[in-house]
């Protein structure tokens, strides 16, 4: 197991205020995997990629990666946001490097590396400001791939993006993982992405969110939509969907 | 048929509206006024409707200009009015911007430091001029140090407030990428806060500027503002005037010169620059 994920619990607020919003998962994720988390909003997907990342702290349980718990954030753990969140005072290679310096020539060489990786060969010395969303987030992603992460972790990475340039982002994801193989772990709200680049499925249930099923996928990469076994999995999953919406509601009906 | 005739009149004359605008070049539409102005000032001096010690004519004033350039009284004069800026601007500003740091790093320096620097910032500082005389003389160290204290507060408030700003969400990214100290000043906080110090240093110049008239005016043998006093003492009205202007003009240049450095230093800024 490369990823052991452990939460007995994670509430937000004090008191009588207080909601548990995470309930007793557990995930193990094997080494070169991709696993999807998927679940309705509010069943606290992305608090669980924030706890894998180490960003947040205040749970019981525990987190680990290749046997070493992780108790803060760090390059080990590379953490793509919602929002590309690049430095808008430094160029494109620059902000791939960030900290590390691009007059090494061996920097400069991953980094470019990296930069054709994500296809945004000619962009080098252009500015956030000058790119588009997907650009961004492509840029964000070399940033995280740069520090070679023993996981790359995905928080609804493609979720401002219209649905061209997150199909185009999508297959770049594809590519890395097989040109890289590292584990990775996405967070999304759209089925579709998450058959799409699963290689494992988490569906979460809200309120408190609980692993609701896990689904291994084993469809071929390159992936096709169209496919009948892609369609069987979705309506598959969309069962699992309302399972989780109908005991959401008489849960919710005693309030 | 007539509202169609009505439309097509209108149009016609919109276009051509647009075309006599286009003649004039943005920039010059400002000379406009000033041009006719000094015509005007001109003509009423000439014609012997005002009094030359009142208002002496626009040729006048540049026959004065002439004058002083050629005989060196002016670049002396200049000389030491901006290094007397520069001095007190040096000064406070740098003391501006290392309070502004170390204010906006750390909350701890915040409580201990800001209330006691707010408190002083709302001392109009031109009303300490007095005592700074008492202290330190009529000398050069009282005018350099009330020009340092008015430059001071301007980038000490807008370096705290531009450290204080900083989108705490690219501290997360500083956090995940594992910055050290060392880069998460000089690739984050600085370059984030860098708007707001220029907007400081900007402010500050003006303010240093104010103060040299005022030091300068309040009493001194040399510099610009000696010079109109000087003149003012011997009805030189034309001269008081060539030391008025070149006041606005080297306060204009150095703030000409900032913006440009904002130009070149915030490239990478894309807000909003205003309408036409």
């Amino acid at each position: 197991m490369s990823v052991l994920i452990r939460v007995e619990e994670k509430a937000f607020g004090i008191a009588d205020k207080r909601t548990v919003v995470l309930d007793d998962i557990h995930l193990d994720i094997n080494d070169g995997e991709f696993l999807t988390i998927i679940g309705p909003s509010g069943c606290g997907k992305s608090t669980l990629l924030k706890i894998a990342a180490g960003l947040d702290t205040e749970y019981t349980g525990s987190v680990n990666i290749h046997g070493r718990e992780v108790k803060k954030p760090g390059i080990s753990q590379g953490f793509i946001f919602q929002e590309h969140r690049l430095f808008p005072w430094l160029t494109v290679e620059q902000n791939i490097a960030a900290d590390l310096n691009l007059r090494d020539p061996d920097v400069k060489a991953k980094v470019q590396e990296l930069i054709d990786i994500v296809r945004l060969t000619g962009n080098e010395k252009a500015y956030p400001v000058e790119l588009s969303g997907g650009m961004s987030q492509r840029v964000a992603i070399a940033r995280a791939l740069l520090r070679e992460p023993e996981v790359l972790l995905l928080d609804e990475p493609f979720g401002a993006l219209d649905a061209f340039t997150r199909k185009h982002l999508q297959d770049v994801l594809i590519d890395i993982r097989q040109q890289k193989k590292i584990t990775m772990i996405l967070v999304t709200h759209d089925i579709d992405e998450s058959i799409y680049l699963g290689t494992q499925l988490a569906i979460l249930r809200a309120k408190p969110g609980r692993l609701q099923r896990w689904l291994p996928i084993e469809l071929p990469f390159p992936r096709n939509r169209t496919d009948t076994s892609f369609q069987y999995l979705r309506q598959k999953v969309l069962e699992e969907f309302e399972k989780t919406e109908h005991s959401a509601y008489t849960e919710g009906a005693g309030i | 048929m007539k509202t169609a005739a009505y439309v097509g009149v209108s149009g016609q004359e919109k276009t051509a509206k647009v075309k006599k605008t286009r003649t004039i070049p943005p920039w010059l539409k400002g000379f406009v006024v000033p041009i006719i102005m000094l015509a005007l000032w001109q003509y009423a001096g000439s014609a012997g409707l005002i009094s030359e010690t009142v208002l002496p004519t626009p040729l006048a004033i540049l026959a004065s200009f002439y004058e002083l350039a050629v005989s060196g009284e002016l670049a002396d004069n200049m000389k030491i009015s901006i290094a007397r800026a520069a001095g007190g601007f040096l000064l406070g500003g740098g003391l501006g911007l290392l309070f502004g740091i170390l204010v906006g790093f750390s909350r701890k320096t915040e409580s201990y430091l800001d209330p006691s620097l707010q408190m002083l910032r709302t001392v109009p500082h031109l009303s300490v001029t007095p005592l700074f005389i008492l202290w330190f003389g009529f000398d050069e160290l009282s005018k350099v140090l009330l020009i340092a204290l008015g430059a001071f507060f301007p980038i000490y408030i807008n370096t705290f407030l531009g450290i204080r700003s900083v989108d705490a969400k690219l501290f997360d990214v500083a956090r995940v990428l594992e910055f050290g100290w060392h880069h998460q000043i000089t690739r984050l906080i600085l370059p984030a806060a860098l708007p707001n110090i220029l907007l400081g240093v900007r402010l500050s110049l003006g303010i240093a500027w104010l103060g040299l008239v005022v030091a300068e005016l309040m009493g001194s043998s040399a510099g610009v503002g000696y010079m109109i006093m000087d003149a003012r003492q011997f009805s030189q009205t034309e001269k008081v005037f060539v030391g008025i202007i070149i006041f606005a003009v080297v306060g204009k240049l150095t703030d000409s010169f900032v913006r440009l450095l904002e130009r070149k230093l915030l490239k990478w800024r894309s807000s909003f620059q205003g309408t036409n």
